[in-house]
Parts: C-alpha cells; sequence; structure tokens
C-alpha cells in the first residue's frame, strides 16, 4: 500500500485501471466493485460518496459504463491526460488480446477451461456487488432515517423490478427529488413544529 | 479504404452508444444494427464469433467489439476511430456534468442529490447481485456457487485481502478444476 502511494499519480491511475480492465469479466457491472475498490480504497483518490454520484450519473447518462468511470477519476486527478491514460489503462489489454486472439476465436469461446474460470468468478463478483450494496443501502439510512430509507428502497425496487422502468428514468426521478430534499425537509419540520406548539 | 469509411466508422458507433443505455452490454444489439444491417461491416455469422470472443476476454464488451471491427474496416486507425466515437461523447458528458455538480458541492441542492442517488444504488445493486447469483447457479449449480461465495466473502471482507488475488484465486480454481467435473 505504501509502495503504491509513493508511485506517480500517472502510473497509479494505470496501473489501478488496468486491473479492473483485466480482472473484470462479463462487461461493466461487474467491473464497477473493482474500480470502486482501487479508487475509493486503494488509491483513495475519491471518497465513496462521491463514487455513488459518480455512478449514479453515470448510469442515467448512454454510452458504456466503466470507460466513462474511469474517464473522469482520471480527468478529477490529471485533467485530460489523466482521462486518457486511464481510459487507455483499461481498455488496452482486453482490445490488443480481441484483435490478436479473433483467428483463435473457436478454440477459445469453447474451450472448458476458460469457461471454467468465467463460471468460477461468478459468485465472487456476486458477493462484490452484494456488498457494495449492503453499504451504499447503510448509507441511505443515514442520511435519510430509517423510514424514509426503507420506503426509497421499497419505491426504487418496484419501479425498477416491477414496473420494468428504466434505470436511467428511475435516476433521474430520485435525483430531481433529491434536489428539493432539504426543502422539503425544513418545511415538514417547520410544519411539525408548530402544530406541536398550537 | 477510404476516408469516408472511417466517417461511417466514426457515426455508427457514435449512434450505437448514445442510444445504448445501461452500460456496453445494452449496446450490444444497437452495435448489431449498425455493424451488420446498416453498413454491413460483418455478417451476423462474424458479429456473433466477435462476440463470442469479446465476452471470453476480460475487460467493458463495448470497447472491444469497436476496437475489432474498426481494425477489421480500418486497420489501427478504423480501430481508434471506432474507440473514441465508443468511449469520448459519453465520458465527456459525464465529466461535464460533475464538474459543475463539484462547483456546487456546498448547496443543499446538490447535497440532496447526492443522497438520493444511494438508495437507488443500494436497490439497482441488489437486482446485480440477484442476476450473478442466478447465472451462477445456472452453471455450476448452488453448492459450488455458496462455497465460492462464501470463501471469496471470508477473504475480502473479513481477511481483507485485495479482491484480484480473489479473482485470480477463482480463474485458477475455475481453469483447473471445474473442467473435469
Amino acid at each position: 500500500m505504501e509502495e503504491k502511494r509513493k508511485s506517480g499519480p500517472y502510473i497509479q491511475l494505470m496501473w489501478g485501471m488496468m486491473k479492473t480492465g483485466i480482472l473484470g469479466f462479463g462487461g461493466g457491472p461487474s467491473v464497477i466493485p473493482l474500480i470502486r475498490h482501487e479508487a475509493v480504497k486503494t488509491y483513495q483518490w475519491i471518497d465513496d460518496d462521491e463514487f455513488g454520484e459518480i455512478l449514479a450519473i453515470a448510469n442515467a447518462l448512454p454510452g458504456p459504463i466503466a470507460t466513462k468511470i474511469a474517464a473522469y477519476l482520471g480527468y478529477r486527478i490529471k485533467g485530460v491526460n489523466g482521462a486518457v491514460v486511464a481510459v487507455l489503462g483499461h481498455i488496452l489489454p482486453s482490445t490488443l488480446a480481441m484483435i490478436l486472439l479473433m483467428s483463435g476465436v473457436y478454440f477459445l469461446s469453447a474451450s472448458p477451461i476458460i469457461q471454467g474460470m468465467i463460471s468460477a468468478v461468478i459468485p465472487v463478483v456476486a458477493v462484490m456487488l452484494g456488498v457494495m450494496m449492503y453499504e451504499f443501502g447503510q448509507k441511505a439510512v443515514k442520511g435519510l432515517g430509517v423510514y424514509l430509507g426503507i420506503i426509497s428502497f421499497v419505491l426504487a425496487f418496484l419501479l425498477l423490478q416491477v414496473i420494468e422502468i428504466h434505470p436511467a428514468i428511475v435516476i433521474i426521478v430520485y435525483l430531481t427529488y433529491g434536489t428539493v430534499h432539504f426543502r422539503v425537509m425544513s418545511k415538514w419540520k417547520a410544519k411539525r413544529q408548530q402544530r406541536g406548539e398550537a | 479504404m477510404d476516408w469516408l469509411e472511417l466517417v461511417w466508422l466514426f457515426i455508427g458507433f457514435f449512434v450505437a452508444n448514445v442510444l445504448g443505455y445501461g452500460g456496453g452490454p445494452a449496446s450490444i444489439p444497437l452495435m448489431y444494427r449498425e455493424v451488420v444491417t446498416n453498413y454491413e461491416w460483418s455478417t451476423p455469422t462474424e458479429f456473433s464469433n466477435i462476440l463470442a470472443l469479446g465476452n471470453a476476454l476480460p475487460g467493458p464488451i463495448a470497447t472491444k467489439i469497436a476496437a475489432f471491427v474498426g481494425y477489421d474496416v480500418g486497420g489501427i486507425l478504423g480501430a481508434l476511430i471506432a474507440l473514441i466515437a465508443t468511449i469520448v461523447p459519453s465520458a465527456i458528458a459525464l465529466i461535464l456534468l460533475l464538474k459543475v455538480l463539484q462547483k456546487h458541492r456546498q448547496s443543499n441542492v446538490v447535497k440532496g442529490i447526492g443522497l438520493l442517488v444511494q438508495p437507488v444504488i443500494a436497490i439497482m445493486m441488489l437486482v446485480l447481485t440477484w442476476e450473478m447469483g442466478q447465472s451462477s447457479i445456472a452453471s455450476i449449480g448452488w453448492i459450488q456457487s455458496l462455497i465460492i461465495a462464501a470463501i471469496a466473502f471470508w477473504a475480502m471482507q473479513i481477511r481483507k485481502i485485495h479482491p484480484a488475488i480473489v479473482i485470480i484465486v477463482a480463474f485458477a480454481y475455475g481453469g483447473i478444476v471445474l473442467p473435469y467435473f
């Protein structure tokens, strides 16, 4: 850990994002907990709250998720150059492999060894996603209070899974309410106080 | 290959990704429409081969497809252009939006946004966890899934081992043990 912090920011960005690019199987979503680990825990570029905001807004915008987040992290630390380094680190190994290995496509995608590797990693990814769910849930309850927290979970679940509204729309709805949340709360508290006094 | 083809590469991958909400996997059908139906850069069989290889390799899926098709059409320059069209527009949008938020960090409006983001992410992660669990049970059964998950949880949350190491161990187990059972 100590040694890593001594290396330059570009090396950190390149290496941190390269790790997430090489170890993330199954596209964007499975990479999110890995990126979070590097950005928040290993290199401490940002804190968890900021990561949550980045993730939500990245989800509300179109295009691939992981490269967007890598670009932003790079930009946040070292401007445009940082963004380029972070994105290259994230995509270069798999991009090169893709172009070089095309002739072996049948061999690779039918190989029981590759299939076995991918299958064994899925439960690990599930655990990482589960831990992330728990931690963000905890934060939501802490910030919103128990009642409002639970209401917000149930509502999000209904919208996403039962009515099956697109996640981007659900995020925009929540963020829109978020812009007035503190005003609503202070008004509500003032009203309750008035009633209490009367 | 001519310059026009490079322009089409840019437009094709730009359109496929700018319309794809929900990350790379969501834009696969859109890429299919551009790559196979619109511009006929690959045949349906070729595209499914590209997809199969892409899924067997790590890293984001959209960029792997863009790089391959771009390379196929216009060499290294083609790969570069397809990648830029895939990544850059949405990356710039994210950077600009977050810059605005950073500027107003202290306002209650931005604080409220940061707070309300958390329950949605928690539920989205719940859904993803559930989907991953199901696909794991479908491929290696619930006993093995549960054992691997339990060991992974112990290693990452209790022993605080870096996820990279846990994933590499899982790869090793999957590559060495699973093909024979």
